[in-house]
């Protein structure tokens, strides 16, 4: 396509929005993903499956970004937003900012955060109960400990993964009062969400000093712990995405962060205004928004014993009789 | 802390320092002759990348580590030919190899797997695992020595052995050899080296491509020994901290040894000492974080007394005419 068609496809569009009332409806959804890239296996790569299902599913086009440092941010947003497209879905944490000065900008558009709070009338903020998830992949690991001693590997030193921590400790003492919990965080910058080198050394010495289970709750630093734990021949535990088939028999299972259903359920109704919801939504065990991974790959490694006695949790917390505490909260994780 | 804990550091300890051994003698090697060398990151950058690469696409181990090694000695003689023959200034060439590497890997990664920059997850076979030395399951069992050959020196993949090798082959080639003697000399005086008849340009040459072949090591074992696929800017300033133990060391290849193993020590440690409590105090992560660092600038700064370096280092020599 040459230049002239070019300007002359973006020109008949611009007359199709504006002849269509609802002109805004029919422009392509898109998603930024967040730092760590979109084939992380892990949390962007959820947010990529679920723009894909939606994609496979009505059909659409979708446009999308990978970003590569924390200054782009309000760069991305402002040239989707210009472009047009509506919805745009974000995922991460670290959205907040960028969010909040874009979304005032553009108050014809749709924006939806995903793991972040951003109060604007035109942003739908998706949050997750990962406390509740890893509550049950904590209870997991302890089930399934012959040591008694069960490691975490976080990615970036932050309050949202002390809540995944926080949640998991909980899951674990509830198994086993005693059980001894190792925490390592892989480091302190972005940069942490994507060095499994790092992550993968914590994991050895975690299970050089008795653990036999890891939770990986690092993005792609997270395939490091993965790794280590099948070279070592111990447990590790995925998480966001379902890992279990990158080492089958060594991931125990993976806490599932339904991101892909929360991008793809964006992509359906957050571009519509009759359909578009404002506001903080949370996602947790109830509506499915978190859990943990049972397939082919692990389904040897979890005993109808074990999973009976998850389910048990699984119920329990839904009904409100166990009390997950949530560390966000306020920042704190106590008893443990 | 007991025996358990502390053969794991040291384990650890071997594994970490490595990388920056490798590095470490390969800037002896081009720093001897007179090139100052700090593109060592980046040429080790752009053979974790290869290395990975061609792994992941052949499925051999081998066919990594050669596209590694290969990768790495054309950056080392890019490097050269700004460096010696165009006689460019030695650090610009040195930070122009390290910018180049950054984002020429990333920028292939991108094009090539589509997975943000990194390479496919290495399936086995496609990287180094561990070797068991011999006996070393019927040596379990003896006190004191069994532990430490079963555990600390059995058990590693085959770059760590041939890092450990390097040192005595590199103190025999710089200072047994006539090869080492010439290397050295026209790090001091290329002059006299000219005088008597050998190429200074020629003996540069050999330095800096011997030194790109061990870069070449250093980068695979990131990517296809220790890691399983390269991840974007993988080395992590670990060429810096090489840098900065070779000066320490006074480029001489044993201290190099011993300097390596501190730092890879203070890493290990830092790993270990993680949310662990000191008189009822929790350390800060970051604190401990920053402990290999903060220990590099004050080794540096007071504990090591003068460390000068070869003599004609860091000038491109051209004959008087």
């Amino acid at each position: 396509m040459n230049a002239i068609s070019k300007h002359f496809g973006a020109l008949l569009a611009g007359v199709a929005m504006t002849a269509v009332v609802t002109g805004a409806a029919l422009a392509d959804p898109a998603i930024i993903y967040d730092l760590g890239g979109k084939f992380d296996k892990s949390f962007n790569e959820a947010a990529y499956n679920g723009a894909e299902a939606w994609k496979k599913e009505t059909g659409g086009n979708y446009i999308d970004v990978e970003l590569q440092n924390d200054a782009q941010r309000e760069q991305a947003l402002r040239r989707f937003a210009s472009q047009g497209a509506n919805p745009i879905v974000m995922a991460g944490f670290s959205w907040g900012t960028a969010l909040n000065t874009v979304a005032a900008e553009f108050p014809d558009i749709n924006f939806v955060v995903i793991d972040a709070v951003v109060e604007q009338p035109n942003v739908q903020s998706i949050v997750f109960d990962e406390h509740t998830g890893s509550f049950l992949v904590g209870a997991i690991a302890a089930l399934k400990s012959t040591t008694g001693t069960v490691g975490f590997v976080g990615g970036m030193d932050v309050p949202i993964i002390h809540k995944f921590y926080c949640g998991y400790a909980q899951g674990a003492k509830a198994v086993k009062a005693d059980i001894k919990l190792i925490e390592n965080y892989t480091g302190t910058t972005p940069a942490a969400w994507n060095d499994p080198v790092t992550a993968g050394e914590l994991a050895k010495a975690q299970f050089d000093a008795g653990a036999d289970v890891s939770f990986a709750a690092a993005g792609g630093s997270g395939l490091g712990v993965l790794q280590a734990a099948a070279d070592a021949g111990k447990f590790s535990i995925g998480v966001d995405s379902n890992q279990n088939y990158l080492h089958p028999g060594s991931v125990l299972t993976s806490m599932l962060k339904r991101v892909d259903v929360a991008v793809s359920t964006a992509f359906k109704e957050a571009g519509d205004d009759a359909t578009f919801k404002p506001g903080v939504n949370v996602l947790g065990l109830a509506q499915d928004g978190v859990g943990y991974a049972l397939d082919d790959n692990n389904a040897a490694l979890i005993t109808d014993d074990i999973k009976a006695k998850v389910e048990e949790f699984k119920a329990k917390i839904i009904s409100g009789e166990i009390k997950v505490h949530d560390y966000t909260a306020d920042n704190s994780c106590p008893g443990i | 802390m007991d025996m358990v804990v502390i053969l794991s550091t040291l384990d650890a300890t071997i594994r970490l320092s490595t990388p920056l051994l490798l590095a470490c003698l390969a800037g002896m090697y081009s720093e001897r002759a007179g090139v100052f060398d700090i593109g060592l990151e980046g040429k080790m950058l752009m053979a974790a990348f290869a290395a990975a690469a061609t792994a992941s696409v052949t499925g051999s181990v081998w066919a990594g580590l050669a596209a590694g090694l290969g990768i790495s000695l054309m950056t080392a003689l890019l490097q050269g030919a700004a460096a010696i023959t165009l006689k460019g200034n030695q650090l610009i060439a040195g930070t122009a190899i390290n910018m180049l590497a950054v984002g020429l890997t990333t920028f292939l990664g991108i094009q090539w797997f589509a997975q943000g920059g990194r390479t496919p997850q290495l399936k086995e076979g496609e990287r180094f695992t561990e070797v068991k030395l011999p006996f070393a399951d019927e040596l379990a069992n003896v006190p004191v020595v069994g532990p430490i050959y079963s555990d600390l020196i059995s058990g590693h993949n085959i770059l760590v052995y041939i890092a450990f090798l390097a040192v005595p082959v590199t103190w025999f080639v710089l200072f047994r050899t006539r090869f080492g003697l010439r290397l050295r000399a026209v790090g001091e005086n290329p002059k006299a080296v000219d005088t008597a008849g050998i190429s200074v340009i020629a003996m540069r040459y050999q330095a800096v491509l011997i030194t790109g072949l061990l870069c070449g090591f250093a980068g695979a074992f990131f990517s296809i020994a220790q890691g399983s696929g390269f991840g974007n800017n993988m080395t992590a300033g670990k060429g810096f901290i090489a840098l900065a133990a070779l000066i320490f060391a006074k480029w001489k290849p044993v201290p190099a040894m011993f300097t390596c193993l501190l730092f890879g020590f203070l890493d290990a440690l830092q790993i270990r000492l993680q949310g662990v409590e000191v008189g009822g105090v929790q350390v800060p992560v970051q604190a401990i974080q920053a402990l290999p660092y903060v220990l590099t600038v004050i080794l540096l700064a007071g504990f090591i007394g003068k460390a000068v370096g070869p003599k004609a280092g860091g000038v491109a020599y051209s004959k008087e005419r």
